[in-house]
């Protein structure tokens, strides 16, 4: 039957490469040597993380997790742990010298990871509310609906000390006690689901695999500041997570959850989807609220701010769907719990959405003060293909780059920002050494002027005119004032600007300059692209002694740009070429190179 | 289904531990759970077709002891789709790059035999705060 | 009123606590520069020109969206601040033609002021123009794209004052335009021809239809007897053009400019409205005594009749027939007066000047203003337009002898200049209404009731016994709440509300019309509303019907108050419109 242990070997690249392969044979020939392959499984994984400190092993079910494992050591764990019981201790993971670790509750975890908002997302079946409810979903609501004032639920979240995860990280306890000490009979809840970065994806994970939680979140909200109604602003480009979210809230109205006299009580409260178009301005809160009201979504000035005057002109408490995530937790754990979390500045976890050229993509939560290292290292494996790390770009279109330099400043909202960049909803993107920093800074500028409402002249002029500068630098045709001009339009549309778009839409330009200035001027006065991206400062050619005249490459060439016949060194008509990079992909002798 | 009481929702969570520890000690009719990841990432990486894979290759087996449910994103966006599998004394696992095949597999070796499939096991991410209290 | 301290540039200031940062810093006599806020509107917040810095703090904030609070300290000259400004005053003008000399707003231009304030002499920026079209559809207002900064001025007269939503933004980023909704011109748009956003446009985007060049056409054409009258919100606003104060009355000087410019006769569109009131009021003690539609309705202000017609279709029954005074005095013009002097009308060209640019339309709105048998209105300048006129022909408007209309039709009582102003024509055709009744003149024919900036004002006048119920309106978007009164009480079969109801399309009335100088304000209205009530006041006559010329015209031609002849020249009809004619 069942084995009695299984070893898990870590077979991801860096491991590999490390001999994780070496390890798992020797494991295997230990066990049938010492007479155990009917009671342990020597497994080969995919890649656990850690690869910096890779080779891995991990035992179960005990969870005894050993790293810097060597060929030589699977006698040993054979031999002492498998055999005898006895943990290797020189090769266990160091939880009391690291400073890497998760520490919660006084406990170590190994894992990076600490899972709050997501504690339920990849666990319970989103479409059931039972599965909700047994892992003590709308727990929560009880509490606060009978054993609590709505001062107590907010004091709960001042001591919890949560702010904001959209971005701007305002204290989510001050935004809800000034819309409880409105004096309105009506007023709203809205959670802004309107997620727009490119590459981030959290709040769509959040609602697809948990929407009770954020039900029931904004349920509380209303009970803490006197609201009967809430909305949920999503794009209508998340069509799950959309359904899902009807599918609860049908499930919460028919328990008696949501709707009229919540549990037999007096409150009442009840939420309407409304859906956005996916213009990205309209997460910023003020557009948001017009586009909710069913006006054009621009912006509009602050103060008065919606916690006063919100939607219809009513006190409207606006948070998004990570920061609605965690209330629910704060309330059953005590805002003390939570406050253990994280750093002095910032408490709790965040979500990132990790994407780019890094091996182990994909959603993660960290406690608050964890490294970019250990984030991009230990949980996401590092770089792909074993390229250089380069920069790793955070908050967006909003953010900035962080370089190498700074790969062990613990994250929180005060760091980033000191930074240059900023915390954002948690896009996290790393670049290696063939991404162009000004082509990247490209990218994101272009998706601020596309996304530009156009309403105030920095953001909507600044903004383009940003961009046509770094098209011409790109295409080699910049000229040395650009830099001071661009420094000079992104410091006006960082303070003139009306919203947190424009104003923080020059962040990946005012960023990159100050970190990879080189860089610019490689392209500006040299007329060179360092990363090889820029197709108009580039050009493929082939080397002569590495050619043998195989005509792969020419067969490819959508354009025909090389010639030479078989067994003869090819060439390329730059007059011709569009710079695909085909011959490059085909060529099986590294003949073709760019220059 | 009717409003809840708060008697009502204590119940409903009692009776989920309940199910949950029969699980763990194999004492239940349906006590083999695997669970799919169905974010939009699980789905766009071919997580509804390893989902009937899984149903059909139980189906083919006669194993009527397992469940297949849906669930949210696991995280593990680089190996989707991915899939929880419980079997009753083993380690509670996840799998990771379930293609048709892969499901075929975890069926016929991890709950058959109850052997681990090699290159698909991934780390569970992070420790169960609801479960654990902490820890 | 509620105050507050606060600090500029650490000067300590008490101000109201109603007040926005830009105010404040005017109280103390600072300038912050701006494009797009106006006193008119509440904050739009676009331009980004006037932020400020608050002390203690990095960041900028808008000093338009910023109010005031107790112990606020603002900075609003700093070398940081001059530093953003200019930028973005750079980075507007490098969206913006430079074509100043050939732009209708040289001289007048925000943008233009801006620019040689801050010393730009080059343009560090790339340009980039927006090429789109004009829009000339109407026949009042034309758009122009190109010169257009997205300051959203206009449109938010347009939809918040006016309530008509014919101006919309469009499309997004720096494709971001000011239009009608999906793409249809104005003309096919709710547009009313207000002009507001002609008058709140700080640029040359949106402008009157000039046509200067055909009034010099005429007045030098040999063949042509051109006739001229001016409107009563003409004579207040004029002067200012020529830096005289607002509400400085230079009615006599107007006449003498026309009379330089080559006009044959001059005529005032105030004797006009006397002859409006003595067909309006007599229509609406009809109404009052022998039963009929009530309430009336005033349709002087063609920007009105032509919103009510799209939108309040349902209230063409109580709209007066009368015809606006300018209509009335160009169809007298082509009859009375060309058969008293023995001109054929056909060779008369008939020029208003007026403080509005909705006038341009009503010229030709339908067949009831051929009632001569000819076109009864050949052409409408604005205030704006005239002034050009005058300074371009070299005439020194301020020491031009104060002249007098030309009889028969030329002289008007003091009720007749009130129907530049808010108000005005409900007391003139109270003051008539109330002889009408009576057989006597009212004791006091100052109507204190109605008068005032209140966006809707509501009273009641005794007529000896008889309670006269009015309401006026001004600021279009004001006329909703009144008219959906009138509504529901005829839904629930009451009484209605009031039995007189007046409208003007513009907020002040036609002294604020979308005609007249620029960078009009509250303030500014009140000045030519207290020139307007002078003028009533230092007449002699005060009443319409007490108007000599008026009762002389009636002998000789009209007969009496909606006589035969009355109906035919002077009142008209009203048509469904609809509100988008795609």
């Amino acid at each position: 039957m069942a084995y009695r242990n299984y070893v898990l070997v870590c077979g991801g690249v860096g491991c590999e490469s490390n001999k994780a392969d070496q390890i798992y044979q020797n494991l295997l020939t230990a066990s049938v040597a010492n007479n155990i392959s009917d009671e342990v499984q020597i497994v080969k994984t995919g890649c656990f993380g850690f690869c910096e400190q890779g080779p891995v092993i991990k035992v179960l079910p005990d969870e005894t997790f050993y790293v810097n494992v060597a060929p030589s050591d699977a006698e040993e764990i054979i031999t002492e742990h498998l055999v005898k019981g006895r943990e290797v201790t020189r090769l266990l993971y160091d939880t009391s010298q690291s400073t890497r670790n998760v520490k919660i509750d006084g406990l170590d975890y190994y894992q990076k990871q600490f899972r709050v908002v997501l504690r339920n997302c990849g666990v319970i079946d989103p479409e059931n509310i039972d599965e909700y409810i047994v892992r003590d979903g709308y727990a929560a609501l009880e509490k606060v609906i009978f054993k609590m004032t709505p001062d107590d639920i907010i004091r709960e979240i001042k001591t919890s000390e949560l702010r904001g995860r959209g971005g701007a990280g305002f204290p989510t306890w001050l935004k809800w006690s000034f819309t409880k000490d409105v004096n309105e009979a009506q007023k709203y809840i809205v959670c802004n689901a309107d997620e727009g970065d490119p590459g981030a994806y959290m709040d769509r994970s959040t609602l697809e695999g948990d929407p009770h939680s954020i039900l029931e979140a904004m349920t509380i909200a209303g009970f803490a500041c006197g609201a009967d109604k809430g909305f949920i602003y999503i794009r209508a480009e998340y069509p799950l997570a959309i359904n899902r979210l009807k599918i609860a809230m049908d499930q919460s109205r028919e328990y008696g959850l949501l709707g009229e006299n919540i549990l037999g009580s007096d409150f009442s409260f009840d939420i309407e989807i409304r859906l956005g178009a996916g213009a990205f301005v309209c997460g910023e809160e003020t557009a948001l609220l017009a586009s909710i009201e069913g006006e054009r979504g621009m912006p509009r000035p602050r103060p008065p701010f919606p916690a006063v005057k919100g939607v219809w002109d009513k006190p409207t408490v606006i948070n998004n769907v990570e920061t609605w995530a965690n209330v629910p937790v704060i309330i059953l754990k005590g805002g003390e719990w939570f406050s253990k979390i994280g750093t002095a500045d910032s408490k709790g976890t965040k979500v990132f959405a990790l994407t780019g050229r890094i091996r182990n993509s994909g959603l993660v939560e960290v406690p608050m003060g964890t490294t970019l290292r250990e984030i991009i290292y230990d949980i996401g494996g590092g770089i792909a293909d074993n390229k250089e790390f380069k920069a790793v770009q955070t908050g967006g279109p909003s953010g900035g780059v962080i370089t190498k330099d700074f790969l062990d400043t613990p994250i929180d909202y005060g760091s980033l920002t000191a930074l240059g960049s900023m915390m954002g909803s948690g896009g996290m993107i790393i670049m290696d050494e063939d991404d162009c920093i000004v082509d990247v800074t490209k990218f994101y500028l272009g998706f601020s002027v596309e996304e530009s409402c156009g309403k105030c002249s920095p953001c909507r002029i600044g903004g383009r005119t940003l961009y046509n500068i770094l098209d011409r630098i790109t295409k080699g045709e910049g000229e040395l004032a650009d830099l001071r001009k661009m420094q000079e339009i992104g410091e006006a549309m960082k303070k003139a600007s009306l919203c947190g778009l424009g104003q923080t839409a020059p962040n990946p330009i005012l960023s990159t300059i100050k970190y990879f200035e080189k860089e610019y001027l490689a392209h500006i006065k040299d007329g060179r692209c360092p990363a090889g991206t820029c197709k108009d400062l580039i050009s493929y050619h082939i080397l002569a002694d590495k050619c043998i005249g195989c005509t792969a490459c020419a067969r490819k060439c959508p354009t025909a740009a090389i010639s030479g016949e078989r067994r003869q060194v090819h060439r390329i008509d730059p007059e011709l070429c569009i710079k695909c990079g085909v011959c490059m992909e085909v060529c099986k002798f590294d003949a073709v190179f760019v220059r | 289904m009717a409003k809840k009481t708060l008697e009502d929702l204590k119940k409903l969570r009692e009776q989920g531990r309940k199910k949950r520890d029969l699980v763990k000690s194999g004492t239940t009719s349906k006590n083999i759970q695997i669970i799919v990841g169905m974010g939009t990432c699980g789905i766009a990486a071919g997580a509804g077709k390893s989902f009937d894979t899984f149903i059909a290759e139980l189906d083919a087996h006669n194993l009527d002891n397992a469940a297949v449910t849906q669930t949210g994103c696991m995280g593990l966006c680089y190996v989707e789709p991915t899939v929880e599998v419980i079997v009753p004394g083993m380690p509670s696992v996840i799998y990771g790059e379930v293609d048709g095949e892969a499901a075929r597999r975890i069926v016929r070796e991890h709950i058959l035999k109850q052997r681990m499939v090699n290159n698909h096991v991934f780390d569970r991410p992070a420790v169960d705060i609801i479960q654990d209290g902490g820890k | 009123m509620e105050t507050v301290n606060i600090k500029i540039n650490g000067q300590p200031v008490q101000v109201p606590a109603d007040y926005n940062v830009l105010q404040a810093a005017k109280r103390m006599n600072i300038n912050i520069p701006n494009l797009c806020y106006h006193p008119d509107l509440p904050a739009w917040a676009a331009c980004g020109i006037c932020v400020v810095k608050m002390e203690n703090s990095p960041k900028m904030v808008r000093a338009c969206a910023t109010p005031v609070s107790e112990g606020m300290g603002i900075i609003t000259h700093d070398p940081e601040l001059h530093a953003i400004r200019k930028t973005v005053i750079e980075l507007i003008l490098s969206t913006h033609p430079d074509d100043c000399l050939k732009c209708g707003r040289n001289g007048s231009c925000e943008l233009q002021k801006l620019a040689a304030d801050y010393g730009i002499r080059e343009q560090p920026y790339e340009i980039r123009l927006q090429d789109i079209p004009r829009d000339e559809s109407t026949p009042s207002i034309i758009l122009n794209p190109e010169k257009c900064i997205k300051c959203g001025r206009c449109a938010q007269v347009c939809q918040k004052l006016q309530g008509v939503w014919a101006l919309e933004f469009v499309g997004r980023g720096d494709e971001t335009r000011i239009a009608p909704a999906a793409n249809l011109s104005l003309d096919d748009s709710p547009c009313i021809k207000c002009g507001q956003c002609s008058a709140h446009c700080p640029v040359g985007a949106i402008f009157e239809r000039d046509e200067t060049e055909m009034f010099l056409n005429a007045v030098n054409d040999p063949e042509k007897h051109v006739v001229a009258q001016i409107a009563p919100a003409v004579r207040v606003a004029i002067g200012e053009a020529f830096e005289m104060e607002p509400g400085t009355i230079c009615t006599g000087q107007t006449y003498a400019a026309l009379r330089r410019l080559g006009v044959d006769t001059v005529f005032d569109t105030n004797f006009a409205a006397d002859l409006t009131i003595m067909e309006e009021a007599s229509e609406f003690v009809i109404r009052l005594t022998k039963g009929g539609e009530l309430p009336q309705i005033t349709s002087c202000c063609p920007a009105w009749t032509d919103y009510m017609e799209k939108f309040y279709t349902d209230m063409i029954p109580n709209f007066s027939t009368a015809k606006s005074p300018m209509m009335m005095q160009g169809a007298m013009t082509k009859t009375y007066y060309a058969e008293k002097n023995g001109i054929d009308p056909k060779n008369i060209y008939s020029v208003a000047i007026m403080p509005c640019t909705a006038k341009k339309f009503e010229i030709t709105r339908d067949e009831n203003m051929f009632s001569s048998g000819h076109q009864d209105m050949d052409l409408v300048l604005t205030t704006r337009e005239l002034s050009r006129l005058i300074k371009a022909n070299g005439i020194d408007f301020m020491s031009l002898p104060e002249e007098e209309a030309d009889s028969l039709i030329g002289a008007y009582s003091g009720a007749g200049t009130l129907f530049g102003n808010t108000g005005g024509v409900m007391e003139a055709a109270l003051r008539t209404a109330y002889n009408l009744v009576t057989g006597e003149n009212m004791e006091d024919v100052n109507v204190h009731v109605i008068r005032g900036m209140d966006g809707i004002r509501k009273g009641e006048v005794d007529i000896k016994g008889t309670k006269v119920k009015v309401a006026v309106a001004h600021g279009m978007a004001n006329v909703s709440e009144i008219l959906e009164e009138v509504r529901e009480a005829r839904k629930n079969n009451e009484e209605p509300p009031y039995h007189f109801i007046e409208v003007m399309a513009c907020r002040g009335g036609c002294i604020a019309g979308g005609g007249q100088p620029y960078s009009t304000t509250d303030n500014i209205r009140d000045k030519r509303i207290a020139g307007l009530y002078k003028d009533d006041a230092m007449s002699v006559v005060r009443c319409s019907h007490d108007n000599p010329e008026i009762k002389y015209i009636y002998q000789d031609f009209l007969d009496k108050p909606l006589s035969e002849k009355s109906h035919h020249l002077l009142h008209t009809t009203y048509q469904y419109r609809p509100i988008y004619k795609k």
